[in-house]
């Protein structure tokens, strides 16, 4: 890191609940789908009317299975459900069903690293992760002046799967690459689009500090960070936490455990970039968990696991060691782009063994493939070129028949038209200079500029730059390196 | 014999061979109805129009030889506790009186699907909770057989309304013995299923782990008929078991071989009635006459077996009856009175200078949730929903739920062990024959050991059914109860069967005083 080493240690723990991808509800068969109007998507049991009975999607479980046995955790062969009670209006039953003693899964791990090096390589534990149903959303007092309240039950029942993390992350910078990290291995399992504007990632994080003051290790109270909407917002969260729990402790010397030291939540605020605290009831709150008795326990063969684990397919740490072996790439190229999901990966693969240049492919996916897709919020499956389009393209530049920049021009056309590079080329009128043609152009630009082959002569190389600029106006066919090298040999020899 | 005083069997020969329509047996029950419910007060709602339509509609179906059901014709009188589309489904709570469920029960589906009439809603005790029916927000039920005494619950109105021959078949639940019990007490023949035999989707939830939907008729045979009609799997209720349902009507008439009956000495011990004791054991020598052997088993936890469900269903109660809260469920105090019930409140701790009771001040939406379920919940409802959210509390689960839950099994093993030596297990239903209406309403704990001898079997997820097997001197039905191993209730009908063809206590009519 570039700044100065802390007198701290940042302690965090993540708890992130995820939407899973599957397309009913965790215990009826009412959609998941996001932005339907409000309480369109219900039926009698989502909504708790009395006298309906949950029963389990096994999709949903399926799912959770995957992540679970992606994120190496133990999978106990008995599993049950619980009711976590609660009065909210957008819990219409009055209570969740989720898991509490014996989830269904638990002690696992994922392993962070970062592409440039800002900590070392490490494991972060998962303590568990269960399966439990969402609440409906309130939208409180949304229309000026009215002092009333909205209840959407649509997400009431969507499964989501809790993965909560053991307090093993040491900076903020952890934090949001094993966030990164989970996101990406959920994407490519298809567990979950984690998105976040959706609802469909939630994080809310546990952080203090353990600090060393002269014999003592000391730590600081844990707060609980919530209201973190993007993960950009969560590394800033936890970054601003650090600095304001030291100056607390500084100042007021709380400890976990000591007077004033309990448990505390904060709500991140946007705007001040700051976390705030929240109002919190004096008692922890009482949830009176019991086994739903409507349910009957899961039962997970060792087979059924093996079954998930042999269904995984490449995960994002084992596909990036593959792109740096295989194309030669370096582990912060692979990580851009396994970190763009499974379809550009395919794509660049496609690419790179077409054209045979790993890098060149690298950097042409990188700069040019990824920058079309941001500009126009597309992803790489409506991307207008083919990867073996793209490979011509690329030999093009890469046997020097184009430069980069023109190659650029091109690669617009194609984009725009649909067409070939060949046709491209053509369709923007360029054309091979030829050798003869272009040494005319260049003695007819040295003869025109004396000014300039006299700086050249005196050693300001740089000087030439001027002559491109004006042989590109000439002719915008010519290869601009030539010409230089081309004007460059003339004026030398002309000095002999 | 007029069509009321037919058994459902008799009833549906009839319909079968034309002897009579179904809408002329469901006129002449609802005549019943009309004459005799004003002092019964079996009913909650009935729907004339609305039965004799559907009773008209399948007299048509029979006549153009339209395939029909196996109940086509029948009237049967449902609980009101089972969710039934566009029909009040109150509970026997003031919280439910307005709810029209938009669904059928898996039970109500298979009643229509067999063009059964549905003759009107009985009444319970709220939420199914007690043992009298008195527990009914809207009015007690009073047994056929005297007036002035209750009949039994929670599924009073359901035996009632057999037992005064105002319905030849009716629906029941059964927790802790709220089928057999007033089944006993009202002389009429009632069954609980094992656990998972017959689908609760859409029965409102009292304690999920004990309810159970079952028949109530006036013999065996007519209880065995309407159990095959509602049993079976159900994938809407996780907790029903994939297994063949047996025909029992075609079953119920073969008497059990090498019956070997089990007797519970301790079911035989204080506080049972003399009487009662006389007549069941009177009972189990009509077993011996027919060849059965007795045999005595033990029950080592059945003693703890009151205590157990007094902590488990509870628990459970408070939780499905949370949703009962006036926002989305349940009947929701009057939103002026309450926001002016508060203002006044913070005015007078505000003059009053008390701050810290101003800040424990409900907010608007506590303030609603408390006064929708204090006004919505009657006593016993609101004591054992307190009950349960104790016992459920952090620091009490251990020695409470989790304690009772061990207890359980211990009983089910008992259960189990006795069973590996007897057939069925033979013993009173009730400690007494019905008490008056109002006796016990002070002495809850007295209306709990009322239960006794039935809550084992909801416990343990076995069977039970309920026999009339003697009068009392005050001329009141006494009942026999048959338990049988899980999955069993073949061997229970059967049983009931074989002693209902030596006896003619289930034949009894009670006189039914008029208005």
């Amino acid at each position: 890191m570039s700044e100065a080493p802390t007198p701290y240690t940042i302690v965090i723990g993540l708890e992130v609940h995820v939407q899973l991808a599957t397309r009913s509800k965790l215990f009826c068969s009412c959609s998941t789908e996001f932005g339907a109007p409000p309480n369109t998507q219900t039926c009698p049991l989502c909504i708790g009317m009395p006298g309906t009975l949950p029963v389990m999607n096994r999709a949903a479980f399926q799912l959770a299975l995957k992540a679970a046995v992606a994120l190496n955790c133990e999978i106990p062969r008995f599993t049950k459900w619980d009711r976590k009670q609660y009065y909210y209006p957008d819990l219409p039953k009055g209570y969740q069903i989720s898991q509490f003693d014996l989830p269904m899964s638990c002690n696992g791990w994922l392993p962070i690293s970062d592409p440039k090096d800002r900590f070392e390589p490490k494991r972060v534990g998962i303590t568990r992760a269960h399966l439990e149903e969402d609440a409906g959303k309130s939208m409180h007092d949304e229309a000026a002046g009215k002092d009333d309240s909205r209840i959407d039950l649509n997400r009431c029942g969507t499964p989501l799967l809790e993965i909560v993390s053991e307090p093993d992350m040491r900076s903020a910078e952890e934090a949001k690459t094993y966030l990164t990290e989970l996101k990406l291995l959920l994407n490519y399992l298809g567990v979950s689009d984690c998105n976040m504007q959706e609802g469909s990632l939630r994080v809310d994080a546990n952080i203090n500090l353990h600090i060393e003051a002269g014999e003592r290790k000391i730590a600081t109270p844990i707060v609980e960070v919530k209201n973190m909407n993007s993960f950009r917002a969560v590394e800033r969260a936890m970054a601003y936490e650090a600095r304001r729990q030291y100056d607390v402790w500084r100042e007021k010397g709380l400890e976990m455990g000591g007077p004033g030291g309990h448990k505390t939540t904060r709500g991140w605020d946007e705007e001040s970039q700051a976390t705030k605290e929240q109002r919190t009831k004096e008692e922890s709150s009482d949830y009176r968990y019991f086994p739903d008795p409507d349910l009957v326990p899961v039962l997970t063969t060792e087979e059924q696991v093996e079954a998930v684990r042999a269904s995984l397919g490449e995960l994002p740490a084992a596909l990036r060691l593959r792109l740096e072996e295989t194309y030669g790439i370096t582990p912060y190229d692979s990580d851009v782009l396994v970190n763009q999901g499974r379809a550009l990966v395919d794509y660049y693969s496609e690419l790179a063994d077409a054209c045979g240049d790993g890098k060149l492919a690298g950097n042409w996916v990188q700069q040019d493939v990824l920058r079309t897709l941001n500009d126009r919020q597309i992803d790489i499956s409506r991307f207008g070129v083919s990867a073996a389009a793209m490979a011509e393209l690329i030999g093009l530049v890469k046997k020097g028949k184009l430069t980069t920049s023109r190659g650029r021009e091109v690669l617009a056309e194609m984009l725009n038209s649909g067409k070939s590079a060949e046709q491209s080329i053509r369709a923007i009128g360029i054309e091979e200079v030829d050798e003869s043609a272009l040494e005319d152009l260049c003695r007819e630009l040295l003869q025109a500029n004396p000014k300039i082959v006299e700086q050249v002569k005196q050693g300001k190389t740089k000087a030439a730059g001027a002559l491109i600029g004006q042989a590109k106006k000439k002719n915008p066919n010519v290869n601009p390196g030539r010409v230089r090298e081309i004007c460059l040999e003339m004026i030398a020899a002309s000095a002999q | 014999m007029s069509l009321i005083d037919q058994t459902a069997a008799e009833l549906l020969r009839g319909l079968t061979s034309r002897e009579f329509t179904a809408v002329e047996v469901t006129q002449e029950f609802l005549d019943q109805i009309e004459h005799h419910d004003g002092v019964v007060k079996a009913f909650l709602h009935v729907d004339p129009e609305a039965a004799l339509a559907r009773a008209a509609a399948i007299d048509r179906k029979r006549e153009v030889g339209e395939p029909i059901g196996r109940l086509a014709g029948l009237p049967v009188a449902v609980k009101d506790v089972l969710c039934t589309a566009g029909v009040p489904t109150t509970c026997g709570s003031r919280i439910l009186e307005n709810f029209h469920p938009p669904y059928d029960a898996t039970a109500i589906a298979k009643l229509k699907a067999a063009d059964a009439v549905l003759i009107g809603r009985a009444n319970m005790d709220e939420f199914a909770m007690g043992g009298s029916c008195e527990n009914s927000a809207f009015h007690a039920t009073r047994n056929p057989w005297d007036p002035r005494r209750i009949p039994g619950g929670s599924s009073g109105g359901s035996a009632a309304c057999v037992a005064a021959r105002m319905a030849p078949l009716s629906l029941g639940t059964d927790t802790g013995g709220s089928i057999r019990c007033p089944a006993g007490l009202c002389g009429v023949t009632g069954l609980k299923p094992t656990y998972g035999r017959v689908s609760r989707w859409g029965l409102v939830a009292f304690a999920s782990s004990l309810d159970q939907i079952g028949p109530l008729a006036r013999t065996a045979e007519d209880a065995a008929l309407l159990l095959e009609v509602i049993a079976g799997h159900d994938p809407r209720d996780s907790t029903s078991v994939d297994l063949p349902v047996p025909r029992y009507t075609e079953s119920v008439d073969r008497p059990l071989a090498d019956l070997k009956i089990g007797i519970v000495p301790e079911h035989f011990g204080e506080g049972l009635d003399a009487e009662v004791e006389a007549a069941v054991r009177e009972a189990v020598k009509v077993f011996e006459s027919l060849g059965a052997t007795l045999k005595e088993v033990s029950l080592p936890h059945g003693k703890y077996a009151v205590a157990t469900y007094y902590v488990i269903a509870p628990c459970e109660a408070s939780s499905n009856l949370a949703r009962y809260d006036g926002v989305h469920y349940g009947r929701r105090t009057d939103l002026k009175e309450m926001v002016a019930e508060l203002a006044t409140q913070r005015k007078q701790l505000e003059e009053s200078g008390d701050r810290a009771a101003l800040g424990d001040l409900d907010n608007a939406l506590i303030r609603m949730y408390r006064r929708s379920r204090s006004e919505g919940f009657g006593p016993e409802v609101k004591r054992r929903i307190m009950l349960g959210t104790y016992a459920l509390s952090s620091g009490y689960y251990d020695a409470y739920y989790k304690k009772a839950a061990k207890v359980r099994r211990l009983i089910r093993r008992d259960y189990d062990r006795a069973f590996a030596e007897v057939d069925l297990i033979a013993g009173p239903v009730t400690p007494t024959p019905a008490y008056k209406i109002g006796e016990k309403v002070d002495d809850p704990l007295s209306m709990y050991l009322f239960d006794l001898y039935t809550v084992g079997a909801n416990l343990a997820g076995i069977g039970g059914i309920s026999v009339p097997c003697g009068t009392s001197s005050d001329g009141l039905p006494i009942g026999l109860q048959l338990q049988a191993p899980t999955f069993e209730e073949e061997r229970l009908l059967r049983g009931a069967r074989m002693f209902q063809k030596e006896t003619d206590w289930h034949e009894k009519t009670p006189e039914l005083a008029l208005e």
